[in-house]
């Protein structure tokens, strides 16, 4: 109970943030040249001022920078994010129809990296100043140093070019007319090659952290103690030296959960996915600022509900956290 | 110097110093090897690498000299990296001497203002800071440095934090010095180090961002940087991949050089860190 409350209050804590990321957006796109209404009307092929003003009006842009966020803002405690001038819906049901996309993308790619780049920590860590220690060391290095996106077109170029093992791109097979299993195992097949190239560059980040982290809690009297009964090094690894290393890893999710994100919205283009970050793309390509205004919103909520659940597993892990507060 | 001493000891910092030594000679060299503009019609578009003397990397879909891209691509991708970076790191400094220094609402408040811009994924931030102000060269290379500024910001304060009650600062408090000559002349030299160390990891981002940015076409079209010939070579993967593919080597051998000469000036600023780790 005690880990649900810190959490919580954490989590109550992130409220002036978000406030004060959504005014500074608010105001900044005020700087704007340009408002939703000149892109509505330069859509429509021109239109005279006074259907222009009508408009203004109507979308609530004719009163001061300073009601309009509060207005903004109470709109935005009641969910409504309003209306998206590009596609003509309510941006709440665009972001909604988008955002399944995305987290099962960020979902299968942060699996991918933390599980890849903890195992291959552990290895790098145990061979430490051996040949798999400097391969792998060396080639995280590299995958580090690779724009996800070019890492993305060479996949397309030999897997599904080359090779035709892999879907060039998209979500699923359009009109297949595919459900249940086989429809699953569809999208699972498009998602492979964006769920890697998204998941290489954190890899490597994890690997490096697993790696340090492995060396450190290995000369630690605890492991001396676990070694001296007799243990055997896998035991001492996996039982006793694992769940500490893993604290520096949480701490990096909780991190990167943003940028992740971000690497969603190169990603996803070069796919082809109809996700959260390609919505946020088009729209800034089409200067619908609303829609972009909403999915920052929508962002932000999501890292720090992300960072909420980190908290959760980092009291998991370390009990002396809970015991603390 | 038994710094310089200590970096050389490191094979992984000696190649990144002479990679990112490569990388700079080729900027240099750009205008000398390639007088002409190099987003300027070069000769029949798409030709393969090795195949027409005249162009040795090929030409991309309208023509130009992939080589001459290269060339001064190299010049851009450093330019906006080291702007970019003293920008971020600029604000950095600032930020976390301010916060660590006087502490209180101060402290506070800078601190909060950092929190929402990390909340926020910074390529995010960045296509609104496009979407409203514009994508020019300038524009892109300050809108970099502005969201990149929150981590050096807190590796400063909590370097400040540490030296503020060491003896001194105290010493230098009771003969009466101002803040501002503590802040710059007395604790700032002892807080440098390890955000220099991270200098080269904001520049490592720098340019892959900018390579991103251009990749989407929502950069400075009028660059030659490397980042807009990935994404004009998109057009052609199926047949010429090459289009795409060689500009993606220069970027990471680029991005690959920085970060390796900033591990090594770490390994030889914290030789303590690596005796541990290694």
């Amino acid at each position: 109970m005690t880990i649900l409350l810190l959490a919580l209050r954490r989590l109550a804590a992130s409220l002036p943030t978000l406030f004060l990321i959504l005014a500074g957006l608010f105001l900044l796109l005020q700087l704007a040249p340009g408002d939703t209404v000149d892109a509505l009307m330069a859509q429509m092929g021109g239109g005279d001022p006074a259907t222009a003003e009508e408009l203004r009006r109507y979308y609530g842009l004719d009163v001061s920078a300073l009601v309009q966020l509060g207005r903004y803002l109470l709109r935005l405690v009641r969910l409504d994010l309003g209306m998206s001038a590009i596609y003509g819906k309510p941006v709440a049901d665009v972001i909604a129809e988008r955002l399944p996309v995305t987290l099962l993308l960020m979902g299968t790619s942060l699996a991918l990296a933390f599980l890849g780049g903890m195992t291959l920590g552990v290895i790098a860590a145990r061979t430490v100043g051996r040949w798999p220690d400097t391969l792998l060391s060396t080639l995280g290095l590299v995958f580090y140093a690779t724009p996800s996106f070019w890492f993305g077109l060479m996949g397309i170029v030999v897997f599904a070019i080359t090779l035709g093992w892999l879907p060039s791109g998209g979500f699923e097979e359009v009109g297949s007319g595919a459900t249940g299993l086989a429809r699953a195992l569809d999208i699972a097949h498009h998602l492979v090659l964006p769920t890697v190239t998204l998941a290489l560059i954190f890899l490597a980040t994890y690997l490096r952290v697993m790696r340090t982290a492995m060396l450190e809690v290995m000369n630690l009297d605890f492991v001396r103690t676990a070694r001296a009964k007799g243990l055997g090094p896998t035991a001492v690894t996996v039982r006793h030296a694992l769940r500490n290393a893993l604290l520096p890893m949480v701490t990096i999710l909780g991190l990167q959960a943003g940028t992740m994100l971000g690497g969603s919205v190169v990603v996803e283009s070069v796919f082809a996915l109809p996700g959260l970050g390609r919505l946020a793309y088009e729209s800034v390509v089409q200067r619908d600022l609303n829609t972009l205004l909403g999915i920052v919103f929508v962002s932000a909520i999501l890292v720090i509900l992300i960072n909420f659940a980190v908290d959760l597993l980092y009291a998991w892990l370390d009990p002396r956290i809970a015991a603390g507060g | 110097m038994r710094f310089l001493a200590r970096f050389r000891r490191s094979p992984a910092s000696l190649i990144g110093a002479a990679l990112l030594l490569l990388v700079i000679a080729v900027a240099i060299a750009a205008p000398f090897v390639f007088p002409r503009d190099p987003l300027s019609l070069a000769g029949r578009p798409l030709q393969w690498p090795m195949v027409n003397p005249r162009f040795p990397l090929g030409t991309d879909p309208s023509g130009r000299d992939i080589a001459a891209q290269i060339f001064h691509g190299a010049r851009v991708a450093l330019l906006i990296g080291l702007v970019a970076t003293v920008i971020s790191i600029g604000i950095g400094i600032a930020v976390g001497a301010l916060a660590g220094f006087y502490g209180g609402w101060a402290d506070t408040a800078l601190m909060r203002v950092a929190e929402a811009f990390q909340t926020l994924p910074s390529f995010l931030l960045l296509l609104v800071f496009v979407a409203v102000f514009g994508s020019d060269i300038a524009t892109v290379t300050v809108a970099i440095g502005l969201v990149s500024w929150p981590a050096p910001a807190r590796l400063t304060r909590a370097e400040f934090l540490s030296l503020k009650n060491r003896e001194f600062v105290q010493a230098c408090r009771v003969l009466g010095m101002r803040d501002a000559k503590i802040i710059v002349r007395e604790m700032l030299p002892n807080a440098l180090p390890p955000v220099i160390v991270y200098a080269s990891i904001v520049m490592a981002t720098a340019i892959l961002l900018e390579s991103a940015l251009a990749f989407l076409s929502l950069s400075d079209p009028n660059v030659a940087s490397w980042g807009n010939l990935i994404g004009a070579g998109r057009g052609v993967l199926r047949t010429q991949w090459y289009v795409s593919a060689i500009p993606g080597v220069a970027i990471l051998v680029t991005v690959l050089a920085v970060s390796l000469v900033g591990q090594g000036l770490n390994d030889a600023l914290n030789p303590q860190l690596r005796e541990a780790g290694e």
